[in-house]
């Protein structure tokens, strides 16, 4: 099997699918001839040619509508916003236009389009280049938001979201790219959406996370084992919408105590979402209340604070040993 | 020596004083372009966003703007632009160092994240041609203080798709607010070349639909740009409305330190338009109307080298924000 980055496994995705369904098309801002400003679809254009592989104007709005456009006549389109904060551009395009097709045309029309875009922190690019703003798209029906943590995941997830008959959210975290490597397998597969991951089994408490923040989890929940011989279960989303309620509760009905992990500002997303979930669904469960670790309620920061900014495994490690003494 | 017959600059009205502070910004932003450049291959700066190739069009449209008067919302290239509205080479140097006193952002943004208050530079973000309904509204707030002034607003060719850019014009095409939209074509959108972004041969064309003129001017000809932004801004200030002024120029540099311009262009094209670069013709001609003496010459490379260097040394050493100082300016205190 070859060992992949997170880019190369979503590029190895994307060429299959082009391969096995000629509905499939790729375009969005440079991604033709030149690959993706992070060559994510490298080579993609010469391989099946410009007719599905092309670049677009400069205009996310018209890009989505595109989109929309292709998908109701029966094709598969992918489509990149060169960074998630120009999500703002096509926004209508996509909670507004595509979400609703299907409801609004009573299941007449549907628009399965997967939407890719780059974002997420610790790589010294700034606001709107780096936000976590997936929480803007969770309170959209109709549209389901995947993002994965690893090589693996992303391939799998990828597939499913290309062949969802629904429009799918895909966020690839710009840390993730190409700073680790795993075994993925040449030929397909997919991942249910929906299904989250436990990778770290433990029995103390339940820690919730996804992308990129599944690997603070980690650390901060190995650290704790050593140290304090405390386990903490660290669960990966893969997806945030649909929830993996089920895995969650499982979890929190085993350890008694739960902290919710995300990246984006504290207030109303999707950490809010899973916090209020619990309560709703295993309160008498729970020894203690849930908490948050989240970046504060301000604007994405500059370069030289954002890992201080964002959740480190100090504050991961702060956030348990609280959850722990309630 | 000077000849005095049928002298380009001042038969438009440019003093030698004019077109040798022209040349002079010119060139301090073309210096503190390659001193970024250089401090970002030596691993000192992060990012870097360049004019190089855009700066002789910037300033012959910034010189017909007042910088006391006028307001500019400009965009990530326009060095030329905001160092004639008084940004200094330290401003430059701090906002690339992303320094505490960066007068743009504080270290908030990217470099080329121009914004200014007492410099009259309306504060940009990354999303493109967003700050172009910003200079429509501001024209429209001026026109309602009876204030005579013009609004100033740059952009690529590739961002002249957004609907932003659409919306902006229009709405300034109703009203005949005092607006100049200037379209710095360079023929790419980073990969993307012209031919792949817009249908019409012209970006000035599109001014058409709008209902105000639009003009298409060589924006290696500094004096050409400067005519075509003096007409628009006497128009603007005359209550006649808006005008769309599209420069044909090249950005020699790739798109940002991030992009590698290899993969779509050829050298040989790079190398052609480095020949047409307005540092080197406009120099030429001043050179050729003696207004340009090769003392004065050596005086000014000398002058600005030791201010790209003092500036340089000066952010270098500046502090950065304090951490605390990111949670700060979301609500008013
Ligand atoms: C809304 C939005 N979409 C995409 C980008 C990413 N991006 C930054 S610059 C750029 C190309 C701009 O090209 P053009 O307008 O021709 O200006 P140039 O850089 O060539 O001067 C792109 C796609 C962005 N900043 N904002
Ligand atoms: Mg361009």
């Amino acid at each position: 099997m070859a060992q992949m980055t997170m880019i190369q496994a979503i590029t190895n995705a994307l060429d299959g699918e082009l391969g096995r369904d000629e509905k499939v098309l790729l375009f969005g801002e440079d991604v033709g001839q030149s690959g993706g400003v992070f060559r994510a679809t490298d080579g993609l254009q010469k391989k099946y040619g410009e007719h599905r592989v092309f670049d677009t104007p400069l205009a996310e709005s018209g890009i989505g509508g595109l989109a929309t456009g292709l998908a109701i006549q029966g094709f598969r389109p992918v489509m990149e916003i060169q960074f998630f904060g120009f999500v703002f551009e096509t926004f209508d395009e996509i909670a507004g236009q595509a979400a609703r097709m299907r409801f609004r045309s009573g299941g007449r029309y549907t628009a399965p389009i997967t939407y890719r875009a780059p974002f997420g922190g610790g790589v010294k690019t700034p606001e709107m280049h780096a936000d976590s703003l997936e929480g803007l798209l969770l309170q959209t029906p109709g549209l389901k938001v995947v993002i994965p943590s690893n090589p693996y995941d992303a391939k799998g997830l990828l597939i499913s979201a290309i062949r969802d008959d629904d429009p799918v959210f895909f966020l690839e975290h710009m840390k993730l790219y190409r700073s680790l490597r795993q075994e993925v397998p040449e030929d397909a597969y997919t991942i249910p959406l929906g299904q989250a991951n436990i990778v770290r089994p433990g029995k103390d408490v339940t820690v919730v996370a996804y992308g990129a923040m599944v690997h603070t989890a980690v650390k901060a929940a190995d650290e704790w084992s050593k140290t304090r011989g405390i386990e903490a279960e660290v669960i990966d989303l893969r997806t945030i919408s649909p929830l993996d309620m089920e895995t969650i509760v499982q979890s929190v009905k085993k350890t008694h105590r739960a902290v919710v992990l995300q990246e984006a500002q504290k207030s109303s997303g999707a950490a809010a979402e899973i916090v209020a979930q619990i309560t709703e669904n295993a309160i008498y469960h729970l020894e203690g209340p849930v908490l948050r670790i989240t970046a504060p309620d301000t604007v994405y920061p500059f370069g030289m604070i954002e890992d201080e900014w964002l959740p480190t495994p100090d504050r991961v490690l702060r956030g348990l040993e609280k959850v722990m003494s309630l | 020596m000077s000849k005095q017959t049928a002298v380009r600059h001042r038969e438009i009205g440019l003093s030698d004083e004019q077109v040798l502070d022209m040349y002079r910004t010119m060139i301090l932003a073309r210096a503190l372009d390659e001193r970024m450049w250089l401090l970002n291959r030596a691993g000192k700066l992060p990012f870097v966003v360049s004019c190089k190739g855009q700066e002789g069009a910037q300033v012959g449209l910034a010189f017909a703007l007042d910088p006391t008067r006028d307001y500019v919302a400009p965009y990530y290239r326009d060095l030329g632009v905001v160092l004639r509205f008084g940004q200094t080479a330290r401003d430059v140097m701090l906002s690339g160092f992303a320094k505490r006193e960066d007068p743009n952002s504080g270290g908030r943004q990217m470099p080329g994240h121009f914004g200014s208050r007492k410099n009259r530079i309306l504060t940009g973000s990354s999303p493109v041609s967003t700050q172009i309904p910003h200079a429509v509204g501001m024209a429209l707030a001026a026109r309602m203080r009876n204030e005579r002034l013009v609004t100033y607003t740059s952009f690529g060719e590739g961002s002249s798709n957004q609907g932003d850019f659409h919306e902006a014009c229009n709405f300034a095409g109703v009203q005949k607010l005092p607006v100049i939209f200037f379209c710095e074509n360079n023929l790419y959108a980073i990969s993307v070349p012209l031919a792949r972004q817009v249908g019409c041969e012209r970006i000035a064309q599109r001014a058409e639909g709008y209902g105000f003129p639009g003009v298409t001017i060589d924006g290696n000809d500094v004096l050409a740009v400067y005519e075509a932004a003096r007409t628009a801004v006497n128009r603007a200030l005359d209550g006649l409305g808006p005008t769309l002024i599209e420069v044909l120029t090249y950005r020699i540099n790739p798109h940002s330190s991030d992009d590698d311009d290899r993969v779509y262009r050829s050298r040989e094209e790079v190398d052609e338009a480095k020949q047409r670069d307005a540092i080197v013709t406009f120099g030429a001609y001043l050179r050729s109307t003696g207004v340009l003496t090769a003392d004065k010459e050596q005086a000014l490379l000398r002058d600005v080298e030791q201010v790209v260097d003092e500036a340089t040394a000066y952010a270098e050493q500046a502090p950065y924000a304090e951490p605390q100082e990111a949670l700060g300016h979301v609500y008013a205190q």
